[in-house]
């Protein structure tokens, strides 16, 4: 957490190699991505991270399977195959019912669910969240935190989320605050 | 990643479509005038290298006399000579004209080894003096049989009798495997024994002489050595090559190949800023979802292919819709000409430069947008800067 401005939406980038630092030094699990070229980076995302966005960030010509498919796309997997993982991951996030819908025929929460599952179908050990529920209500966002939560608790994916919201921010098992580039560690909430 | 293209090419509909519309046009105009440029060029590709036309020295139109074969006969370095006399036909009605020549059938036939006739029609057509023989596409285009009474009204020869109108038998149909000569067989060819003993006037008179040569290289000296023959007498000739003679013949028209070259850059000058202004517009309208895909992993060059292929996409889908309209819509024009002009069709070496131009195109087009996108700074592009 932490205010408008204090770079929490940077360190999210830095942490999920789309961006690379102009000094010192990144490691995500013990890997040094600031040290990896462009390619490599790409691979690295592709192989480690999903990303959950504040706007879902969906493409709109491409149905809600077609969308989760995308990281699939850079792998050997056959067509059929990358459909079947993409259904998974949607009955994951309990939309395997919307499959065939395009995203402007979805809710917003149910986007999000769609981007959650997008994140999740190549199986990363790391989940990037940034604003996850910044564009929801109270109650959608809450349904988002708990499938989030399930995906840690369950799943075992490590989830690193920067949010607004201190409501939001109640289901972290670790908060920390983020202020004019200082990190500072925060009671455990959850 | 094909329906990942194809979906973001048809993003936005409308626009994508009016597109695909004018790459049509342009590619259906290219097919069209390629045909005829092809048509035109049609008797000089098909040109033999040991043949010579003599013609009159001023004028094709002024007819020789049918001695001179003989004369050009003796001249060292020919090995044949075939004449041809043009007979001006008309079949049923006005529109139906198409070329019919008076021939020696042998020797004409014999000149030019490309033109297939079955040995038993060739025999009857040298044994037949009121026979012709026809060349396919006119005998399919008119639904005429071997064996069939073939009435043709000429133009400019009037029989004995006064009459225009002609009656021959047809003995056999006339083809050829190459296309660039199939082209130069919408003719019908009669028998000049025939032919110069039954019309009123001009009788020992021919069009032309097609010379056969030895050696191809010597064909310059050849032909001035023919014209030197009848310098100076009432008959002068001047002989070419068959080749340039095609290609002369043509030019009467106009320099159609510079002609239809001039309007062709203009059209995919047009379609190359038509497209690119779609292609820029489409691309800048979807830097945040391009980013995305960087996001989830796709590497720069990957993204710079995708957007490289949908410009190739919507360029070749154009060309190939507009080339097979040109290829759908050319039998129909044949049909109209009524044989006053070669047949058009679009040949194999159109379609690679149709190929060649459309990779061209998409390059131009599709590469400033796909390097940009390539180089964009993921962060920069989610946060909507440009």
């Amino acid at each position: 957490m932490g205010p408008s401005g204090s770079g929490k939406t940077t360190l999210l980038n830095l942490i999920g190699g789309l961006d690379t630092p102009t000094a010192g030094t990144i490691a995500v699990d013990g890997q040094r991505i600031d040290q990896l070229g462009a390619g490599d980076l790409a691979r690295w995302r592709a192989a480690t991270v999903g990303f959950v966005f504040q706007f879902y960030n969906l493409l709109p010509v491409l149905s809600a399977q077609r969308n989760v498919e995308l990281p699939l796309l850079l792998t050997s997997l056959s067509a059929g195959e990358r459909r079947r993982r993409a259904l998974i991951a949607l009955t994951l996030v309990g939309l395997a019912d919307r499959a065939g819908h395009k995203p402007k025929e979805l809710s917003g929460g149910q986007e999000q669910r769609v981007a959650i599952a997008r994140a999740i179908v190549s199986d990363p050990t790391l989940l990037v969240c940034d604003e996850p529920t910044g564009d929801l209500d109270r109650a959608t966002a809450h349904e988002i935190m708990l499938l989030l939560q399930m995906l840690n608790r369950e799943h075992g994916k490590t989830i690193v989320m920067v949010t607004h919201d201190p409501k939001a921010a109640e289901y972290a098992q670790r908060s920390m605050h983020l202020d004019k580039g200082t990190l500072a560690p925060a009671a455990a909430t959850a | 990643m094909i329906h990942l293209v194809w979906a973001q090419l048809f993003r936005k509909k409308t626009r994508t479509v009016l597109t695909l519309l004018s790459v049509i046009i342009a590619f259906l105009l290219f097919g069209l005038l390629q045909a005829v440029q092809v048509a035109f060029e049609s008797g000089a590709d098909a040109a033999d290298a040991r043949r010579l036309l003599t013609t009159a020295r001023y004028s094709i139109i002024e007819p020789l006399p049918m001695a001179h074969a003989r004369v050009i006969e003796r001249v060292p370095g020919v090995v044949g000579v075939a004449s041809a006399d043009w007979f001006g036909a008309k079949y049923q009605n006005e529109s139906n004209a198409f070329a019919v020549f008076a021939v020696d059938p042998a020797r004409y036939l014999d000149m030019y080894p490309e033109f297939r006739v079955p040995a038993a029609q060739r025999e009857a057509f040298e044994a037949t003096r009121t026979g012709a023989i026809a060349g396919r596409r006119l005998v399919e285009r008119y639904g005429w049989t071997v064996g069939q009474k073939l009435p043709i009204a000429s133009e400019i020869h009037a029989k004995t009798d006064g009459s225009l109108n002609w009656e021959f038998d047809l003995v056999g149909v006339l083809d050829a495997e190459d296309p660039a000569v199939q082209a130069n067989t919408d003719m019908v060819l009669i028998n000049v024994a025939y032919f110069d003993e039954a019309r009123q006037s001009g009788r020992g008179k021919t069009g032309w002489y097609i010379v056969r040569i030895a050696d191809s290289s010597q064909s310059r000296a050849i032909s001035a050595e023919i014209d030197r023959m009848f310098a100076n007498s009432p008959d002068e000739t001047k002989t070419q090559p068959e080749k340039e003679f095609a290609i002369g013949f043509a030019r009467q028209i106009g320099d159609i190949g510079a002609l239809v070259t001039r309007i062709l850059i203009a059209v995919f000058f047009t379609i190359l800023l038509l497209t690119g202004n779609t292609m820029a517009q489409a691309i800048r309208e979807r830097i945040p979802e391009l980013a995305v895909l960087k996001t989830v992993g796709f590497s720069d060059r990957v993204v710079t292919l995708l957007v490289l292929g949908e410009a190739l996409l919507l360029l070749a889908l154009g060309a190939a819709l507009g080339m097979l309209t040109a290829v759908s819509v050319l039998p129909a024009l044949n049909g109209k000409t009524g044989g006053r002009f070669p047949p058009l069709f679009v040949d194999a070496e159109t379609w690679l430069l149709a190929a060649l131009i459309t990779l061209a195109l998409a390059l131009v087009v599709g590469l400033p947008p796909a390097i940009r996108v390539g180089r964009l700074r993921i962060v920069d592009a989610l946060a909507g800067h440009r």
